[in-house]
């Protein structure tokens, strides 16, 4: 089971300090929320830690290996990513879109097989999408193209999933609905982190997490350590009230 | 696991589906080919063509169809399928289905700096080798100033391109006017496109082998680049230098195409759009489809121009012009 660890990482933020080296490793089993208002780094996080961006400092390992000098073919075996932005400019249908997610493990001259059909089936009965299968993704809804994303991803079934905002545009129960296969995909072994701005869904469903502030400063650890009113209050420089719900912390803006 | 698998049987007609438009195509193109040798000032019936074709028949037949007409069709087919994959493979490269060598002044930098190299008094290699560098350089021009500092806007792109071509326009103009004026009927066409000086059908066709050949393995990385970098490079595809080989290949083809019949526009625009309409967007159909769906039109588009005012012929640029200017207008209008 493969492991992602931040070594010494400053992420490449234009015209910001430096600000705190991040250290830290993403477990098999764990799953990890990355915190924080508009513009602290959330995205540009992930896109180092995926590799898609150079860091400033310091050095994003898999297994212990740097990623800067993996093949990307290796890495997205290991490592899935799932974005906030997607070019639809040609068209293509759902299940064309989830299929794709097989294509780091063809070779060039392979045509998918049985086995990789079998996982897109899976994967759009998973996220529900089997209706609209045949559908062009350019006409579908904010949040059905959202769950089309995580099916491709969950089709590739990388050992590290990298999902930037994954709740976006989806309605409560689909929210749930993602954040549970997540879950379970961390339950399984796998090492999971996700950015979000919704701490309920964070507080409800992540062990570990990341603050991170606008400017560069960050802190990280258990879930439950992390949770506190006055650190998330300065994070979005928002009072917070909380409750009580079932034994759970629930954080409520305050004016 | 196919066996008990569901839709699998769904699939396995997907895998069909897939060659059959192709087979369709190649029986198309052939029916184009056939009618771009019978039709013209003379008319050849289809059994004499038969007769000819299994070595019989009137010589004067003959040598009009193996000397003159064939020779012609397949240099019309050839560009064709050129100028389409080039076409199919820039849309690809630019995340933009409006991408076409002519529009982006692509084909303009070929036939100036192929002009160019026949005015200094070089020829053959040498003249397709500066198309080649010409292609190259217009269309490193043309991208580097639209991408500045943003990415490709689709506005900004075309209007590079546009203006761009305009400019190699006027250089062709000027390099003609001050040419030798024996020369020029035959220097036209470098301005607007024509087959009947064409320099045989051979390179054309050849270059458009190796290239089916070189994109089997690379089909699919595109239909991932297809969905922009950042989704690529997720999927494991070596973004850079798959864009490399992408543009060098697509000015290569434009080059080439350039070379055997001058500057003809708007087929790389034309024919990945309709095949898209129809077949979807996986490159592994759109790409062959695009060879042989191009080289399929530019011959019926070459056969018009000679029989249209014969026994005059019109160049085949002002056909596909008059083709793909109200096509380029609909996607512009439709792409707001």
């Amino acid at each position: 089971m493969s492991v992602l660890e931040a070594s010494g990482l400053v992420i490449d933020v234009p015209g910001r300090k430096d600000g705190r080296p991040l250290d830290f490793a993403i477990e098999p089993g764990q799953l990890w929320g990355v915190l924080g208002p508009n513009g602290a780094g959330k995205t540009t996080l992930l896109h180092t830690l995926a590799g898609l961006r150079a860091p400033r400092q310091g050095q994003v390992l898999l297994d212990g290996e740097s990623i800067a000098r993996l093949r990307r073919r290796h890495l997205a075996q290991a490592l899935g990513v799932i974005f906030q932005e997607r070019q639809d400019g040609f068209p293509a249908t759902v299940r064309e879109t989830v299929l794709i997610g097989r294509h780091p493990f063809l070779s060039p001259w392979q045509q998918e097989g049985a086995e990789d059909l079998r996982l897109t089936e899976a994967a759009l009965t998973r996220l529900e999408l089997n209706d609209l299968s045949e559908r062009l993704v350019s006409q579908l809804s904010g949040g059905e193209r959202q769950r089309v994303a995580i099916a491709t991803t969950l089709t590739q079934a990388p050992r590290l999933w990298l999902a930037d905002e994954p709740t976006n545009h989806l309605d409560l129960r689909h929210q749930v609905a993602v954040m549970s296969l997540l879950a379970e995909q961390a339950r399984n072994g796998r090492g999971v982190l996700l950015c979000v701005h919704d701490l309920n869904l964070a507080a409800r469903w992540c062990d570990h997490l990341l603050l991170l502030y606008p400017d560069g400063e960050a802190c990280w650890g258990a879930a439950k350590d992390m949770l506190v009113p006055e650190a998330l209050e300065r994070l979005y420089d928002q009072p917070l009230m909380v409750a009580e719900v079932n034994g759970a912390r629930v954080f409520v803006p305050s004016n | 696991m196919a066996a008990t698998d569901p839709t699998s049987p769904t699939w396995l007609a997907a895998g069909r589906m897939r060659r059959l438009p192709l087979a369709l195509l190649v029986m198309v193109a052939l029916a184009s080919l056939l009618l771009a040798v019978g039709m013209g000032s003379v008319t050849i019936s289809p059994q004499a063509l038969w007769a000819v074709l299994t070595g019989q028949g009137d010589p004067l037949h003959r040598t009009l169809i193996f000397e003159l007409r064939l020779p012609r069709a397949l240099a019309a087919f050839g560009t064709g399928g050129l100028l389409a994959v080039a076409g199919a493979l820039m849309q690809v490269l630019l995340r933009n289905p409006l991408a076409d060598p002519y529009v982006l002044g692509v084909s303009g930098g070929a036939a100036v700096a192929a002009l160019a190299a026949m005015l200094a008094g070089l020829g053959g290699v040498a003249v397709s080798g500066s198309a080649f560098v010409g292609a190259l350089a217009s269309t490193l021009l043309v991208f580097g100033l639209a991408h500045g500092t943003g990415s490709w806007t689709p506005t900004r792109l075309l209007l590079t391109g546009v203006v761009v071509a305009a400019g190699w326009g006027a250089m062709i103009t000027f390099m003609l006017s001050v040419g030798p004026t024996e020369k020029l009927p035959g220097m036209l066409y470098w301005l607007m496109g024509d087959l009947a000086y064409s320099r045989g059908p051979w390179p054309a066709l050849g270059l458009l082998v190796i290239i089916w050949l070189a994109l089997v393995p690379l089909a699919r990385s595109l239909n991932v680049l297809a969905r922009g970098p950042l989704q690529a490079a997720a999927l494991g595809v070596a973004v850079q230098p798959l864009e490399g080989a992408v543009y060098v290949m697509a000015s290569l083809l434009t080059a080439v195409a350039v070379t055997t019949a001058g500057s003809i526009g708007f087929v790389g625009l034309v024919v990945p759009h309709m095949l898209r309409l129809v077949l979807g967007n996986d490159q592994r159909v759109i790409l062959p489809a695009s060879i042989l769906a191009g080289g399929t039109l530019l011959t019926l588009a070459d056969t018009l121009a000679r029989i249209l005012i014969a026994p005059e012929q019109l160049p085949v640029g002002v056909i596909t012009a008059l083709l793909g200017v109200p096509t380029f207008l609909y996607l512009l209008y439709r792409s707001r």
